[in-house]
């Protein structure tokens, strides 16, 4: 079973890979807008967390994801429903 | 924010490229002249950025077919075919869909776009899992949001991803519909199919594949990529459009499920809008003749866009992964694309200029659609516009 902070850490660590070493990943930052991903490269992204933690997250439940503590919340979710 | 304010950081965010002349999105075409030439900024221009893969947009059969309709039935259905009833002659495609593709069931639907959004909606709903391909169309994303269904993309092309994902769903995998497309709108590249049949089967899924730029294009009769793998059988559901390869506007689903037929009392996109005029339907039918058996136009279609296939890799341009009538350079930046996209209608080319997140990797592309009914004089001119390019002329 994974921790939350294991889950948080890996988050940030996949998005500091397409953000550019230079922006400072928090659990608070918002993705989308403080990162300039734009919708697909945030599902690409996602994709990567499905491999790391072996699950499918749903395209439905992506909409309420701002921050990456929203999508360590659902990563957390979707792991303790399968 | 305000309701509109949306708009306006919009327009202040876009301002540059919206102010572009000829506009980018959306360029007005003054006018048209053949499937192949129109004017546009006062320039006349080659178009080889259509979805016209047959040429029929001009064929005199078609004409002649929407002209007769017009006279005979009228300008518009003025309604939908639940509430308002069916032409005989939307019955009368369903049934020529059907057949062309040895099912035994078929839908017309009123755009392409509908198609796929009624479909998908029509057949799933909450409880059930739609796996679709990452690349898929806007069509096929926004049907899947209409559906209620779980939805999950696999990456593009990899039936060993889509395979690890159907595992995932245990038992649910019965429950579960898998859509890909024939050939993919701004790659150009086409499914493994036949792969993702295997997937299917193993794991009691069932399969829907969108043939709108494969229809015409690919097999022996132009059903498409079912076609080419020869696994019409296996895949549950076809869907496509009349407006491309057709040269019409409408959209169809054909299967063998008999519950096909049932989605007309459950389908939104279908019950909710107007049927297709009869113009369209009329041509779509009449190119649909011509369509199967036009072994020539899709000899012609292939022989021009294996030709700038090869001239583009020719000259370092960096392309989709397997030539077809769609052919996508890949650039650098949204600079040099514009730069490239305006001086190509200046010189007297169309071409389609696609920026992220419409474009992979995040880089733009010039997507450059191959007719058969591009002639040799036409495709040496798009070939030395490329090379002049190339050459920084």
């Amino acid at each position: 079973m994974h921790k939350r902070q294991d889950i948080v850490t890996k988050v940030c660590e996949f998005l500091q890979q397409v953000a550019g070493s230079d922006v400072s990943i928090t659990p608070e930052i918002n993705i989308a807008e403080e990162l300039s991903l734009d919708s697909v490269k945030v599902l690409d992204l996602v994709m990567e967390l499905e491999d790391e933690f072996d699950i499918s997250v749903p395209l439905n439940l992506m909409a309420d994801v701002q921050t990456v503590n929203d999508l360590a919340d659902l990563i957390e979710k979707v792991i303790s429903e399968n | 924010m305000a309701l509109l304010d949306k708009f306006s950081s919009f327009l202040k965010d876009k301002e540059q490229l919206l102010s572009i002349k000829p506009a980018i999105f959306g360029t007005n075409i003054e006018r048209i002249y053949s499937p192949t030439e129109a004017s546009i900024a006062g320039h006349k221009v080659l178009l080889a950025g259509t979805n016209n893969y047959l040429g029929l947009t001009f064929n005199r059969e078609c004409l002649a077919a929407a002209h007769k309709a017009i006279d005979e039935e009228g300008t518009g259905t003025t309604g939908s075919r639940m509430a308002n009833g069916n032409y005989s002659l939307h019955r009368a495609l369903e049934q020529e869909l059907a057949d062309f593709y040895h099912c035994k069931h078929g839908i017309v639907f009123s755009t392409g776009y509908q198609a796929n959004l009624g479909t998908i909606s029509g057949l799933t709903g909450p409880g059930d899992v739609l796996l679709i391909d990452a690349h898929c169309h806007a069509s096929i994303y926004d049907g899947c949001k209409l559906s209620g269904a779980e939805v999950i993309r696999f990456r593009h092309n990899d039936p060993e991803d889509l395979n690890k994902r159907l595992v995932r769903l245990g038992d649910r995998a019965g429950s579960t519909l898998i859509i890909v497309e024939g050939i993919y709108s701004m790659l150009g590249d086409t499914a493994p199919l036949k792969e993702f049949v295997e997937c299917k089967k193993q794991h009691n899924s069932y399969l829907l594949i969108d043939e709108a730029h494969s229809l015409g294009v690919l097999g022996d009769t132009g059903q498409g990529l079912v076609e080419v793998d020869g696994v019409g059988e296996d895949v549950d559901f076809i869907t496509g459009t009349f407006s491309k390869s057709l040269g019409s506007i409408g959209g169809y689903c054909v299967s063998n499920h008999p519950q096909l037929d049932v989605i007309r009392y459950m389908s939104r996109p279908y019950i909710f809008t107007a049927s297709p005029s009869p113009a369209n339907i009329a041509s779509a039918r009449a190119a649909l003749v011509l369509l199967r058996e036009g072994r020539h136009l899709r000899e012609q279609l292939w022989k021009q866009a294996n030709r700038l296939y090869s001239h583009l890799k020719s000259l370092g341009y960096k392309l989709g992964p397997e030539p077809g009538p769609v052919i996508a350079a890949q650039l650098e930046t949204p600079e040099e694309a514009i730069a490239i996209w305006t001086t190509l209608i200046e010189k007297g080319l169309y071409v389609n200029l696609i920026f992220p997140p419409a474009s992979p990797e995040n880089k733009p592309l010039l997507r450059i659609s191959i007719s058969a009914a591009h002639n040799d004089v036409q495709m040496d001119f798009i070939c030395k516009l490329f090379s002049e390019l190339a050459q920084g002329n």
